[in-house]
């Protein structure tokens, strides 16, 4: 494991952003510390991905403070796997150093993909490739990872698979991540504070404090899941 | 380019190639049939008087006569600078095409600024630009070449154009967001990802190439099939000026070949895409 940067790998303040006439984003406050996982919940057009591009320093046109220490990587909602590059080099893409071939051997091991380092992208399943950009991230060790509904497009099964994967990863390599999702589950099982994004600002900001390995049936958890339910706006069932 | 995205298709499209060969075969039988049948009719015809010699030789004389001229290496000769000019004019056209379509692929300016006049230019078709292109560049071999150029020009620089417009700005990001500097991202996402667009405006640049040629060896030539043909015609020599007819058709035949044979050697990530 990389030594890692004391303090915060993300510091932001009044983050701003209009398309037109629209402010997506009005004025949003948002810390993550070294080795810290904050789920973003919000609902569909809150601005979820609009808040993730801008960290990820492709979206010119925001305006506010922000500051990413240490190394970044990005898992989109999509693979963006490049069709025309084997599955290694698309893991690889952009990585420097002698033992480029033992990383990414690494990596795809570590996501379950060893041996497939040949393989086209266009020969995997959703799942498979999802599970290549996790590792084309992993390969660069990053402090902080950017993940955009990483599993959303996959089916129950293997999103919870992945999931999984995801717990393993993080307790392994210790990076911070800003994981967004609108699957209150998926936030409440794989980090360690939930933020909810409404109306262009951060609206909650609540702690899990449960203990890993979690479980949906776990003590504590439907009470945190009522709480964010109520915060997105669900009703009760009645 | 979609085909980031794109999910696996249905696991009924693996069975396809299976069946296709025999079907294939017997096709290609029956396909045989009609084109064979003419070539005998037209033998035949010529044989009976019924197509006179000097409207059109028979095939037998027309073979004869292919093979006369390549064993006392006429056609050779002639062929040797037909390609010559396809050549030099495809070379000047498609580098042209590479400069002018990447600068107007890739940078705004030189999309305000190339691509306009290239767009209006294309409306003019360029074959009959040969009265205005004898006063500027003469009769000689820069008429050939010239045109030779401007047909490979534009298919290849449309195709370039929209296969760098077309490429998804999403793995453009991701690139990006590995760390990829421009010259990087143009060499690992750019390029390979306009390289079927490139390839299709390089095969259609080959065949406006020939046809291109095929004009232009028609105006006071002293070399070529063109002039092979012309001075068989003033001899009402039939057969010459269908071995010139075939030649023309092989040579584009052949270059699409070795095209498709390179398009798919290139583009091997294409065909995982097309098997799963
Ligand atoms: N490039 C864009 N141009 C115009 N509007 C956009 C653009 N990107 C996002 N938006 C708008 O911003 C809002 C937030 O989008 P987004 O951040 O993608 O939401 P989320 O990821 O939370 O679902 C939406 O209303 C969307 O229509
Ligand atoms: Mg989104």
């Amino acid at each position: 494991m990389a030594t890692r940067p004391a303090g915060d790998v993300v510091t932001a303040t009044a983050v701003r952003r209009a398309f037109g006439e629209t402010a997506v984003l009005d004025g949003v406050d948002l810390t993550i510390g070294a080795g810290e996982v904050v789920a973003l919940l919000g609902g569909s057009g809150s601005g979820k991905t609009t808040l993730l591009r801008i960290l990820a320093g492709l979206d010119p046109d925001a305006t506010g403070d922000w500051r990413v220490r240490g190394s970044l990587a990005v898992v989109f909602q999509e693979h963006r796997l490049l069709p025309w590059k084997r599955v290694s080099d698309n893991v690889a893409l952009g990585v420097a150093g002698p033992d480029v071939r033992r990383r990414t051997a690494a990596a795809l091991a570590e996501v379950g993909l060893a041996g497939r380092e040949r393989a086209w992208p266009a020969e995997l399943s959703g799942g498979q490739s999802q599970r290549v950009a996790v590792a084309r991230a992993l390969v660069r060790e990053p402090d902080l990872l950017l993940l955009d509904e990483p599993f959303g497009s996959l089916d129950a099964l293997t999103r919870l698979r992945m999931q999984a994967l995801f717990g393993r990863l993080r307790a392994e390599h210790g990076f911070a991540a800003l994981l967004v999702t609108h699957d209150v589950e998926e936030a409440l099982l794989l980090a360690d504070r939930t933020l909810v994004l409404d109306g262009g600002r951060i609206v909650d900001d609540a702690p899990v404090p449960l203990a890993h390995p979690r479980a949906p049936d776990d003590p504590g958890f439907g009470t945190l899941r009522r709480h964010l339910l109520d915060r997105l706006g669900v009703p009760a069932a009645a | 380019m979609t085909t980031a995205v794109t999910p696996r298709p249905p696991a009924t499209t693996r069975k396809a190639p299976a069946r296709a060969p025999r079907t294939a075969r017997r096709w290609r039988w029956q396909r045989a049939a009609t084109p064979v049948a003419l070539v005998a009719l037209w033998e035949i015809s010529s044989r009976t008087g019924v197509l006179p010699e000097e409207k059109l030789s028979p095939p037998s004389q027309v073979l004869r006569t292919g093979w006369r001229l390549a064993a006392d290496g006429t056609l050779a000769t002639h062929l040797l600078d037909s390609l010559t000019r396809a050549g030099a004019g495809l070379a000047i056209g498609a580098g042209l095409a590479l400069v002018l379509g990447s600068v107007a692929g890739l940078l705004r300016i030189g999309d305000d600024l190339v691509d306009p006049p290239v767009q209006m230019a294309r409306m003019l078709p360029h074959l009959a630009l040969v009265p205005l292109l004898i006063i500027w560049v003469g009769i000689g071999e820069e008429l050939k070449i010239t045109l030779v150029s401007l047909g490979v020009f534009f298919p290849m620089y449309f195709n370039l154009y929209a296969g760098i417009r077309d490429i998804d700005e999403r793995l453009v990001e991701a690139a990006r967001t590995c760390g990829l500097g421009a010259l990087a991202r143009i060499r690992h996402v750019i390029l390979p990802g306009a390289l079927p667009s490139l390839f299709l405006g390089l095969r259609l640049a080959t065949g406006a190439a020939w046809l291109s040629l095929v004009v232009g060896e028609t105006v006071a030539t002293q070399s070529g099939i063109g002039f092979l043909m012309m001075e068989a015609r003033e001899f009402s020599q039939t057969d010459v000026v269908l071995v010139g007819l075939f030649v023309y058709a092989l040579l584009g035949l052949l270059s699409d070949l070795v095209l498709r044979i390179a398009e798919r050697r290139a583009l091997t990530w294409r065909r995982g895409l097309r098997a799963t």
